[in-house]
């Protein structure tokens, strides 16, 4: 069985990423990084990633969020995250970069906090 | 009747598949010693970097290359040794993920995890040539009983 899942939608032009599962070495980071770039190479450059199954995540999918958020920035776009677990909420606390990541909890909110 | 100490120790391929072996490996001994679910996994997740480390790192996932597993377990504490068949390194080279300039890096986190989630943590030359990163959690002394047999309840897979 995948560790991960993703799946895609849009909501007033962000595409939202619902995610559930491990974002860990091995297939989980793979398939986050693949949807991340699908996106981005098909122009869509405002994603939010919603983290609200995602029960474990380690240095590679930590790394693998990172390499995302730049990426996207790197086209001028945003990646955001939202929902996030309080294993994820402390690794990103832990690991500072809390001061990173734009992070929601309402995914209202989170669709209108993009430029 | 006085516990003894137990040794358990795998040599696992240097693959992918071998970091969910090694997280799945501890865990059961953890579990079955007595730890509390939230030190279960800082124990998984110290095990998984270790054995990450070793895959990357230190065997520069090259599949001809081994990775060491040990773990010693005393009525006291539980120790977790990993080595790999790279060419060693030292501590204080490894950058720190929580600087400004490190933030962004996509890497480099697996060591300050390891740090932070475990009670004693070392790296020292390992007998296998490369590094061997030696990790200790402290086994809680209250609780359900499983304390005094350290290997209670647990029998790890000992697959390669």
């Amino acid at each position: 069985m995948p560790s991960l899942f993703a799946t895609c939608r849009e909501v007033g032009g962000i595409a939202i990423v619902d995610l559930s599962g491990r974002i860990s070495l091995g297939e989980g980071s793979a398939l986050l990084r693949k949807t991340i770039r699908e996106l981005v190479e098909a122009g869509q450059t405002r994603i939010l990633l919603n983290l609200g199954d995602v029960n474990y995540i380690d240095s590679s999918g930590i790394g693998e969020l990172v390499s995302g958020f730049t990426a996207v920035r790197n086209r001028s776009g945003e990646l955001k995250l939202l929902n996030l677990t309080k294993k994820v909420n402390d690794l990103l606390q832990l690991t500072k970069l809390f001061t990173v990541f734009d992070v929601y909890s309402d995914e209202g909110t989170a669709v209108r906090s993009f430029r | 009747m006085t516990p003894e100490a137990k040794h358990l120790e795998v040599v696992l391929d240097t693959h992918v598949e071998s970091v969910n072996l090694a997280e799945e490996m501890c865990l059961r001994v953890a579990e079955a010693v007595g730890f509390s679910e939230d030190e279960c996994y800082r124990i998984g997740m110290s095990v998984r970097e270790g054995v990450i480390n070793a895959f990357h790192y230190g065997n520069q996932e090259k599949p001809d290359k081994k990775i060491h597993l040990a773990v010693d377990l005393t009525t006291e504490k539980m120790t977790i040794h990993v080595m790999d068949e790279g060419k060693g390194f030292r501590l204080e080279d490894v950058p720190d993920p929580l600087a400004e300039e490190n933030l962004l890096s996509t890497s480099g986190r697996g060591i300050f995890l390891m740090r932070t989630f475990m009670d004693e943590f070392n790296v020292v030359p390992g007998r296998t040539g490369g590094a061997e990163i030696i990790m200790t959690k402290k086994i809680p002394q209250s609780g359900n009983g499983n304390h005094g047999s350290p290997t209670a309840g647990a029998a790890p897979k000992q697959r390669a």
